[in-house]
C-alpha cells in the first residue's frame, strides 16, 4: 500500500518541494528535488524523523533559568515527553557548561546537558 | 575622565570579537562597554540551535557560541564593565556612560568600536490600530521574558510577521504549552529559513498565512482578540475578507533596525537603506576613529558573519590606533545596482595595492541561477559563480580581490547587481 506526501527539504535555502509516494519499508518515487541529498532527507524524515530539542530548567532560587539541549536529535513523536521530563528538573548552581542534567531522557540513549555555566 | 586607546560600545558577538581581534594586533588599553548584566549581547536569548555553522562547523546554541568568546576575552584579560550604558558620544570620541555602582563615567578615546546591535519595530511604528490592552509583545521581548526571565507572556498566541524572530518563537511557545494559533505574514513569502519554516511550523500545525496582516486589536485590559485580513498586491487590507481570532498573546516580529541613537549623537552619517552608518571598506564611519560591525552596521542572518565583520573591523581600529594606517585614499561610492539592496560599505577608500573587500547586500527578491556582478562605471569587471538562489532572507556576498583594484584606474563609483547566469564579463 502506497502513500504520497508533500515534504518541504531543507538542506539548503532552495527548500524544494518534494512529493514522495513510499510505501512501509522504501521511498518508490520522488519528484521536485533538485539535488540527491532531497532523496534522503525524504528517506530520513518519512521512516526516522529527528529534532535537536532545546528549552530551560528552572533553577533553585533564581529567576534566570538555565538553558538546555539535548545532545543529539531526539525521535520527533518523543518531543513533547522529553519537554515533560525536562520540566521536571530543577538544577543549582554551580553548574559547568556541557554538563549533563538529565541522562538518557525518555530512554532515547540521548543526554540532555546545559548550554550556559551557572555560577 | 579616562584616556582609553580602543572603546568598544556593546559586549555582543560583535564587541567580543572585535576586542579580541584589536587585542591580537597589539591594543593593550581596551575596554568594553555592555549594559546588560552579562556578556554575549542578543545570544543569550536565543537558546535554540543553529549558530556557528561557518565558523566552528559546529551547530551551537546561542549561549554556547557566546560562551566561546566570553571565555577566550576573559582568557585574554580583555577588560569590561557590565551594568554600564553609554549615554553620549561626541565626533570628538569623548564618551560618557552610566551605572548604577560607578555613577558617570566620562571617557576620551582613541578609538571607538560600535556594536550596540539592533532593537525591533514595535506596533506603533507599524500603527496597527485598536485597542491597547496587555499582552502585546516584541517577539524578542517574549523571548527575553521565557528564556532569561522565567514568565510566560500569554498562552495563546498570534504571531504577527514570519521573520526569523517569529518562527523561532511560534515553536518556543509551543513547547511551553501554549497554543500559537497563526502566524501572519504581509508579503507573499516569508523571509525566514526554510528550515525554520519547517521545524517551527510545519511541525506543530501552525498555519502560516501568507498575504495576511492584522488590521484590529481588540480587549480591555487584556488582549482578547485580532482581526486579520488578506492584503492585495498593495499590501492594502481588503476588508471583506476579515475574520477575528480570539487570542491573549499577540507577538511582532516585524522587522529589525539597528541601533544608532548614540551613532547620530556623534554626528555620524547614517545609510537610509541599511539604517546603519556609511563605512569604508575598512568598516570605519564618517567621523575618523570611529569603526562599526555586527548588528549595528546592518542587521544579519548569521552570527558568525557577525564574528568575521567584527574581527576584520578592530583590526583596523588597531592599525588606525599605532597610526600609519591611511584610510584617506580617493572615496568611491559602491552602488546599489539591479535587483541588489544596502551594500556594505557604501565606499571603498580606493588605491591601487589594496587587500581584497568583501561587499555584502541583499537581494531584492527571490531569484534562481544568477550571478553577481561587479561594474566599474559602467564597465563589468567581475561575475561570480552562478548562485543557485539567492533570497532577501539570505545577505549575499561578493569578494573583490586586490588584482581588480590593480588592473584597473579609481572608476568613478563600483556597482554591484544581479545578472542572468549566461552574463560574461
Amino acid at each position: 500500500m502506497s502513500n504520497t506526501r508533500l515534504l518541504t527539504c531543507i538542506n539548503c535555502p532552495l527548500g524544494c518541494q518534494l512529493s514522495v509516494t513510499y510505501d512501509d519499508t522504501q521511498i518508490l518515487s520522488i519528484t521536485g528535488n533538485q539535488c540527491a541529498r532531497g532523496k534522503s532527507y525524504a528517506a530520513d524524515e518519512l521512516y526516522h524523523p529527528t529534532r535537536t530539542v532545546t528549552c530551560v530548567v528552572p533553577v533553585t532560587g533564581r529567576a534566570k533559568p538555565l538553558p538546555v539541549k539535548t545532545t543529539a536529535p531526539v525521535p520527533k513523536d518523543k518531543i513533547f515527553d522529553c519537554l515533560s521530563a525536562i520540566r521536571c528538573v530543577e538544577v543549582s548552581p554551580p553548574i559547568q557548561l556541557g554538563e549533563t542534567i538529565l541522562a538518557n531522557v525518555c530512554n532515547t540513549g540521548i543526554d540532555v546537558i546545559a548550554t550556559s555555566p551557572l555560577e | 575622565m579616562q584616556k582609553i586607546d580602543l572603546l568598544i560600545i556593546g559586549g555582543g558577538p560583535a564587541g567580543l570579537a572585535a576586542a579580541i581581534s584589536a587585542k591580537k594586533a597589539g591594543v593593550e588599553n581596551l575596554l568594553i562597554l555592555e549594559r546588560d548584566a552579562i556578556l554575549g549581547g542578543i545570544l543569550q536569548q536565543c537558546i535554540h540551535n543553529g549558530f556557528g555553522l561557518q565558523i566552528f562547523s559546529e551547530e551551537l546554541t546561542g549561549p554556547e557560541y557566546a560562551a566561546r568568546y566570553i571565555a577566550e576575552a576573559k582568557e585574554m584579560e580583555i577588560p569590561y564593565l557590565c551594568n554600564t550604558m553609554v549615554i553620549d558620544i561626541t565626533s570628538k570620541k569623548h564618551v560618557t556612560a552610566v551605572s548604577k555602582e560607578q555613577g558617570v563615567l566620562f571617557f576620551e578615546a582613541k578609538a571607538i568600536m560600535l556594536a550596540m546591535g539592533c532593537r525591533e519595530r514595535s506596533r506603533g511604528a507599524l500603527a496597527i490600530p485598536g485597542a491597547r490592552p496587555s499582552g502585546i509583545y516584541s517577539a524578542g521581548t517574549a523571548q527575553r521574558f521565557i528564556n532569561l526571565e522565567g514568565f510566560l507572556p500569554g498562552r495563546e498566541v498570534v504571531i504577527l510577521g514570519s521573520g526569523d524572530i517569529g518562527l523561532i518563537m511560534a515553536r518556543r511557545m509551543t513547547y511551553e504549552g501554549c497554543k500559537v494559533k497563526a502566524c501572519v505574514e504581509i508579503m507573499p513569502y516569508s523571509s525566514g529559513l526554510t528550515r525554520n519554516i519547517v521545524q517551527c511550523l510545519d511541525d506543530y500545525d501552525i498555519p502560516l498565512l501568507l498575504n495576511h496582516t492584522v488590521i484590529d486589536i481588540k480587549g480591555k485590559e487584556r488582549l482578547e482578540r485580532v482581526t486579520i485580513a488578506e492584503v492585495d498586491e498593495n499590501r492594502k487590507p481588503k476588508p471583506e475578507t476579515a475574520t477575528e481570532i480570539a487570542c491573549d498573546t499577540l507577538l511582532l516580529s516585524v522587522g529589525l533596525i539597528p541601533e544608532n541613537e548614540l551613532s547620530l549623537l556623534a554626528g555620524i552619517s547614517l545609510s537610509p537603506v541599511t539604517g546603519g552608518p556609511v563605512v569604508t571598506g575598512q568598516l570605519e564611519t564618517t567621523v575618523p576613529g570611529i569603526f562599526a560591525a555586527g548588528n549595528v552596521l546592518h542587521v544579519h542572518d548569521l552570527v558568525d558573519f557577525v564574528s568575521a565583520e567584527a574581527e576584520a573591523a578592530g583590526a583596523n581600529a588597531a592599525a588606525y590606533i599605532k597610526g600609519g594606517a591611511d584610510f584617506s585614499g580617493k572615496q568611491v561610492p559602491v552602488l546599489d545596482g539591479t535587483s541588489v539592496l544596502g551594500c556594505v560599505p557604501q565606499f571603498l577608500s580606493y588605491a591601487q595595492e589594496m587587500p581584497p573587500v568583501q561587499i555584502m547586500f541583499r537581494p531584492t527578491g527571490v531569484f534562481e541561477k544568477k550571478r553577481i556582478c561587479v561594474w566599474f562605471d559602467e564597465v563589468p569587471v567581475l561575475a561570480s559563480r552562478i548562485h543557485r538562489v539567492l533570497a532577501p532572507g539570505e545577505m549575499a556576498a561578493i569578494e573583490l580581490p586586490s588584482a581588480l583594484f590593480a588592473d584597473h584606474p579609481a572608476p568613478a563609483f563600483v556597482k554591484i547587481s544581479l545578472e542572468e547566469a549566461s552574463f560574461h564579463v
